[in-house]
């Protein structure tokens, strides 16, 4: 039997739960602290891997604590990026590229910062209003509808030419997004996501995920949870998108389509996608492996012959990967678990008071 | 008055065309709870299928196409589906997806992302005069070949032992075993006839477009989706009806629409169909039993 707690016990408690939080920052930070001794290249893919990282949190937190499937993330991405990319840009460049340009944006020029924010924020707004409909569904009809959402906004950023510019892309953003504004911003998302997993209405979530009907009979309002999540999940992807077109200065919408969608769902799948460990693991082992398989795809010199892997061998071993994975370990890497605290296990009861 | 006719008969083509996918895509949802993303890639690679049979007889390249769908089919589903028959709808769907990217990714590696030009039945890129007005062949042997698989289909599952099966493994699939139906057979049926509507689609859509590329069967499948879940996920009157209204508003929207708009034609479907989600979440024709009893 164990002893009751005494008052310390209360902040031991809480730092228990937090710790996991801190822990996954921390493993972020280590990677970034190592990668910005490391050379330019590999700054640059670790800084692409770090915005991916916010991407799948973002993802995560619809996905792991629901249970439904999106495939809609990257559509709010794309809303991020095009609307930092119309804020901040400066105006002369706005003639140029985008000459019928709303007067009310074509004279905005706005710091980096509350860009960023707008395009999450601007990306959490549609989510609200396209979820209503959407969070009514099934969830297996939902995970369809979320494509359809990815569609629409693809069509729509392809063709509504005085504001994104259509097929021509967007040039000239401020590429103001490196190592340290990337790994500032992964961190963040970290808090964020394990901030909304500590709450109450995540909580419920998660019941309906387990077990639907009992959570509703319980008297869970799946639908609306479910819509939280979703807001949430957009404004982290709005701001992961916001980070891709500052990192590249371009926005071009074929970024944003049928390829991003698989890489990150497939780091979700692949790290598990029950845990918010399992985001990140999964986004920094696939993050390695595309790189390994990179160099691979450049060759190796061996001798005076160089022997190289056939481009596009990386993609079909990603998709075979995820296969398996589904196959033999369906809650992925992390086994929908988190880190555990290695200390020991609690010594003391929690009064019920 | 001609260009009225013209538009309706375009509707009811591509209509025909996005039905059939959604029955496809309908069948296994029926049987296994499975949204079939490797559907996309049945049809992708029996138009390559097509493709490499070029210039032989053209009933050699039709069997070429239907045998490569059909056996792409079984394999799908023996290595990737089988062993997930009793998990959650979710964990299948990111099973066919993976499938479905594999398989693209894989045919870009061997043959290339570009599209290539495959000039497939010329004869029926003819136009004809019928009471005096310009048709085109092909639109009309679209109709006809998705009336004649449609009928075909309903009368194996309404008139045929393994039909039954099929129905009742749809319905109950639990209870059905129990009965006597042999699960592994009625899913290998099930996925030899998606393998089957994926053949017909998929050299319609080659006749039509002249080119084949590895993402074609993609697009196609997403919108038949959108039709699936319009008609009611689960119900095959709800599929055919579903991805017969998709294709055939897309085409309404792009005849009448104002052309500067006209690029926005899925937003507008899908908006379209946000709105019918929104007074029926089940769908216009939802299916009996997808809902968990308690």
């Amino acid at each position: 039997m164990p002893a009751p707690c005494r008052w310390t016990a209360g902040l031991a408690q809480m730092w228990r739960r937090a710790w996991l939080a801190v822990a996954l920052a921390a493993i972020v930070v280590l990677i970034g602290l190592a990668a910005s001794f490391a050379p330019a290249v590999l700054q640059r893919r670790t800084t692409q891997g770090l915005i991916n990282l916010v991407a799948v949190v973002g993802l995560y937190v619809f996905v792991g604590n629901s249970g439904v499937l999106s495939f809609g993330n990257v559509a709010f991405m794309a809303i991020g990026a095009y609307v930092s990319a119309l804020l901040t840009m400066r105006p002369a460049a706005k003639s140029v590229f985008l000459p019928d340009l709303p007067s009310i944006i074509a004279h905005a020029q706005w710091p980096p910062l509350p860009g960023a924010l707008a395009g999450g924020g601007v990306a959490a707004l549609v989510a609200l209003v396209v979820g209503w409909p959407l969070m009514r569904l099934s969830g297996i009809s939902a995970s369809i509808a979320t494509f359809a959402v990815l569609v629409v906004a693809y069509v729509v950023f392809g063709n509504w030419t005085t504001v994104t510019g259509g097929q021509n892309s967007l040039m000239g953003l401020s590429p103001y997004v490196n190592l340290w504004t990337a790994l500032a911003w992964a961190v963040a998302a970290i808090f964020v996501a394990f901030a909304y997993q500590e709450t109450r209405s995540a909580l419920l979530l998660r019941a309906s995920r387990e077990d639907e009907a009992a959570a509703q009979a319980a008297g869970v309002n799946v639908v609306r949870h479910r819509l939280i999540a979703f807001v949430i999940s957009a404004f982290l992807s709005g701001i992961a998108g916001v980070l891709l077109g500052h990192f590249l200065g371009i926005v071009r919408v074929e970024n944003f389509y049928l390829d991003l969608t698989f890489l990150i769902v497939a780091m979700l799948i692949i790290g598990g996608r029950g845990s918010l460990t399992g985001a990140v693991v999964g986004t920094v082992v696939i993050a390695a492996l595309t790189e390994l398989l990179r160099q691979l795809e450049i060759g190796f010199q061996i001798g005076n012959a160089t022997i190289a892997a056939p481009a596009g061998l990386g993609d079909v071993i990603l998709a075979l990967i995820m296969l398996l994975i589904i196959l033999f370990r369906p809650h992925g890497i992390a086994g929908g678990r988190e880190l555990a605290w290695p200390f020991g296990k609690r010594r003391c009861q929690p009064s019920d008071t | 008055m001609e260009r009225a006719v013209q538009i309706v008969v375009d509707a009811l083509s591509v209509g025909s065309l996005y039905a059939l996918t959604a029955l496809g895509i309908g069948l296994i949802f029926g049987v296994m709870r499975l949204i079939n993303f490797a559907h996309g890639e049945l049809i992708t690679m029996a138009a390559y299928a097509l493709l490499f049979l070029f210039g032989l007889p053209v009933p050699v390249m039709l069997c070429g196409a239907l045998g490569v769908a059909i056996v792409l089919a079984l394999l799908t589903e023996r290595v990737a589906f089988r062993p997930l028959r009793n998990a959650d709808p979710t964990t299948l769907l990111i099973s066919s997806f993976a499938v479905s990217f594999f398989l693209q990714r894989l045919l870009i590696l061997v043959v290339g992302s570009r599209l290539k030009g495959l000039d497939f039945l010329p004869e029926l890129g003819r136009e004809i005069r019928l009471f005096g007005i310009r048709l085109q062949v092909l639109q009309l042997a679209t109709i006809v070949v998705g009336l004649v698989l449609l009928v075909a289909l309903t009368w194996f599952l309404k008139a045929t032992r393994l039909g039954l099966h099929m129905r009742a493994a749809a319905e109950d699939f639990r209870m059905a075993r129990v009965l006597g139906v042999r699960a592994n057979r009625v899913i290998a049926v099930a996925f030899a006839l998606s393998g089957i509507l994926a053949a017909a689609v998929s050299c319609l859509i080659v006749v039509q477009t002249g080119v084949v590329q590895p993402r074609m069967g993609l697009q196609l499948v997403i919108i038949a989706f959108v039709g699936t879940v319009i008609g009611g996920l689960g119900s095959l009157p709800g599929a055919a009806l579903g991805g017969f209204l998709v294709g055939a508003v897309s085409i309404l929207l792009q005849a009448l629409l104002p052309p500067q708009l006209r690029a926005f034609r899925e937003a507008f479907v899908f908006i379209a169909v946000a709105v019918v989600l929104l007074f029926r979440p089940q769908g216009l024709i939802p299916a009996r039993g997808l809902r968990e009893r308690i």
